[in-house]
């Protein structure tokens, strides 16, 4: 289990809680989507997703990555035990949803370029660090019931 | 060998008239060493990288952050030949230097990172995929002559 210090928390949360996570989770869908294309496989029925405009305009990406987000923010209440948080995630991306692990990673990257977007010099090598440790935990969590 | 089309170039080109070699090769590679402790492995002789502000301030550390970003600076000119522009260096990072290439891809994304903290709202999901293509395009470079 991934542990946290008390200065990684505290990078974490005071980030979080300066986030709009409905506006981050459009933003940050909408990004996996434009930089990495092929993840747009996953998302057949979301209408328009012919260009970045298009993508980050979508109307299904913006609720969508509102939904992630959200759990996301579930997470980090729950930093001490994010396998059992994601438990249930884990199985609906393995068993319905059919997403391969590595995606986890690359949405993780996003929000972490997204972070540096929005908080710039305040996104210290510090901070980034509590959040690369923490997107990789979540990564790991929800490929954990993996088979 | 990675496409890049005339936005992606453009896009590149552009942002990296705006960033200072210097400063940025010392923060990446300071943020590399932060974020992913365990690449301080290659910089034993570097002195002090005993605290995020003592890596950050090492001045061997600045210095060997410019000369890679230098470094990058030239595969920026040849954006449609990087294997050719990387065959030597991956030479040494093979048979010298003894660099896991996993290593390349950490820190084409720290180089993302720094970028989208410096240039914030300017750093479009557009710019983003041009800068994500463009460095693991390098990364696959520099692994092209590992052995």
């Amino acid at each position: 289990m991934v542990h946290f210090t008390a200065e990684e928390k505290v990078a974490i949360t005071s980030l979080w809680s300066k986030m709009n996570v409905e506006e981050a989770g459009g933003e940050a869908l909408g990004r996996l989507l434009v930089v990495y294309p092929w993840t747009q496989r996953f998302f057949d029925n979301f209408g328009n997703l012919s260009s970045p405009s298009a993508i980050l305009g979508n109307p299904k990406v913006k609720a969508h990555g509102k939904k992630v987000l959200t759990s996301f923010g579930d997470a980090i209440k729950n930093m001490d035990n994010l396998k059992t948080t994601f438990a249930k995630l884990s199985e609906l991306h393995c068993d319905k949803l059919h997403v391969d692990p590595e995606n986890f990673r690359l949405l993780g990257n996003v929000m972490v370029i997204i972070l540096a977007t929005h908080f710039g010099k305040e996104f210290t090598p510090e901070v980034q660090a509590a959040w690369q440790k923490l997107v990789s935990a979540v990564a790991i969590a929800l490929g954990h019931k993996y088979h | 060998m990675s496409n890049f089309t005339a936005e992606d170039k453009a896009a590149i080109t552009s942002l990296w008239a705006k960033v200072n070699v210097e400063d940025a090769g010392g923060e990446t590679l300071g943020r590399l060493l932060v974020v992913y402790p365990w690449t301080q492995r290659f910089f034993d002789s570097f002195g002090s990288l005993s605290s995020p502000s003592a890596i950050m301030g090492n001045p061997k550390v600045k210095a060997h952050g410019a000369k890679v970003l230098t470094s990058l600076g030239e595969a920026i000119k040849n954006l449609d030949d990087l294997k050719g522009t990387f065959g030597q260096l991956s030479e040494l990072h093979c048979d010298k230097l003894h660099v896991d290439p996993e290593n390349f891809r950490l820190l084409g994304n720290v180089l993302v990172t720094v970028l989208a903290v410096h240039h914030g709202k300017e750093f479009t999901p557009e710019v983003q995929a041009s800068w994500q293509k463009m460095v693991a395009g390098v990364a696959s470079a520099l692994g092209s002559r590992y052995h």
